[in-house]
């Protein structure tokens, strides 16, 4: 009876520390593929970012929530919190030039929240990258195919029957 | 890039509204003499110019980035019709190009925040052009409807939609007699950061908001207008007396279309 606690107990502590492990690995691994660039600028040597980093790593979406009903509402445009200075920030060119999307898992609010598995809608509407970024990548023509080609068709039904 | 007329339900209504009738397929309408109290014409302003240059450089009194907007402004916009260019449709591609409004090849459903309307009178064959966009209006139908409160008044006056809180019921482009909003039907990408726009929302002109709270004091079709030479757009603060959209006013009259509905719009019109 006792040999078996013992080797159950074993097995338990086998286990724990392997899932520490695993959770340790997992945290050298969120700080991101090595390759996410790096911000334009630090806000201040002290804090980093606009807030500390821990607080922004926790509440960032707080400040943005707050910062976007103040500029839509009041039309007040301060950058502190504001998302398109995150976007402006953050995101920056790789090597080659080139800026990364939201979709891609090298873009910075994308890298953590892929790993953390949250979904969000900002960038369904709100640019990901600065504006220079857009505009060389603006494609006139730009529609979701299977979309574009459900609404033809409901518009096209639509016709026939009122005929 | 070229503009499009959204005939069959634009302006159609705004006259059928008065019992007017007219062919839809035509770009010219025709509004015969004694109907055309829709556009509720006001005495005939001659050949009143703007100098050029008046636009770009009124007194621009940029508010801080932290002051919330307030009542004291509210912003407008005065069209001079006697100015402006059958031919022309430079505020439109300005509008588009500012917002980066994508024409998707589908009229029926493709944003427009602007649009060029041209009106023919059958008695003397003259043609009337003007733009039509948001009247921003101070008692907008859009707002009364909006069941999130999503349509808003800005305090200074700018009607806009608050695309977090829109739901997509399309009410207020039910309500608007100007068929001013449009719908967004499908996933975009590549907004602009100054115009976030998204599927399953409302929109419709900001008067440029983002210009007017960095200071511009102008919107991207009046700085078009202007640097075509026309200067038939005239943007500025109406509830300044010194503006010079105020003094125009004052001096030579603007007309609201469709005043009877007592909306008191901030887009007001000279040459109707
Ligand atoms: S013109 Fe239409 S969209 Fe604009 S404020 Fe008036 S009702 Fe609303
Ligand atoms: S579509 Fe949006 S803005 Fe228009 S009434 Fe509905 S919720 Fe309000």
């Amino acid at each position: 009876m006792r040999e078996l606690l013992v080797k159950y107990l074993s097995y338990l502590l086998l286990v724990i520390t392997l899932t520490f492990c695993a959770i340790g690995i997992s945290i050298v691994f969120a700080d991101g593929p090595a390759d996410i660039p790096a911000p334009k600028q630090k806000y201040n040597e002290e804090t980093l970012c606009v807030e500390p980093v821990e607080v922004m790593r926790k509440q960032h979406f707080e400040f943005v929530l707050e910062h976007r009903d103040k500029t839509v509402i009041d039309g007040i445009r301060t950058k502190k919190h504001s998302l398109n200075e995150c976007i402006n920030c953050h995101i920056t060119a790789n090597a080659q030039g080139e800026f990364a999307r939201y979709s891609d898992e090298t873009h910075f609010c994308a890298s953590c929240h892929q790993f953390a598995a949250v979904n969000i809608d900002c960038f369904q509407c709100h640019a990901d990258r600065p504006e220079e970024a857009i505009r060389k990548a603006m494609n006139p023509n730009q529609t979701v195919d299977h979309e574009s080609q459900k609404i033809n068709n409901y518009l096209e039904l639509s016709h026939s029957e009122s005929q | 890039m070229h503009y499009k007329l959204d005939i069959d339900t634009n302006i159609e209504n705004i006259l059928n509204d008065v019992g007017e009738s007219i062919d839809a397929k035509e770009v010219a309408y025709e509004v015969s003499m004694g109907k055309r109290d829709f556009l509720r014409s006001a005495a005939a302003v001659g050949g009143l110019a703007i100098a050029p240059g008046v636009l770009l450089y009124q007194t621009a009194s940029a508010k801080p980035a932290a002051q919330a907007v307030s009542g004291k402004q509210r912003w407008g916009m005065l069209i001079n019709t006697n100015i402006c260019q059958e031919d022309c449709d430079a505020c439109v591609t300005a509008c588009n190009e500012e917002h980066g409004l994508w024409d998707l090849g589908r009229p029926q459903t493709d944003a427009q925040w602007i649009r060029k309307l041209n009106v023919k009178d059958k008695q003397t064959g003259h043609v009337t052009s003007l733009p039509m966009m948001c009247q921003h209006c101070e008692h907008p139908p859009c707002v009364d409807v909006c069941p999130t409160g999503a349509s808003f008044k800005r305090e200074d006056g700018i009607v806009l939609v608050n695309a977090h809180t829109c739901i997509g019921c399309r009410y207020c482009m039910m309500a608007c007699p100007y068929k001013a909003r449009s719908f967004i039907h499908e996933s975009l990408e590549d907004q602009l950061p100054h115009a976030p726009r998204g599927k399953g929302t409302v929109e419709s002109c900001t008067l440029c908001v983002h210009k007017v709270d960095r200071g511009d004091n102008n919107t991207a079709c009046a700085e078009a207008c202007a640097k075509d030479g026309h200067n038939a757009l005239l943007f500025g603060d109406l509830n300044d007396p010194n503006s010079e959209i105020s003094k125009q006013l004052e001096k030579h009259g603007g007309v609201q279309i469709r005043a009877d509905l007592d909306l008191n719009t901030g887009v007001r019109y000279q040459g109707l």
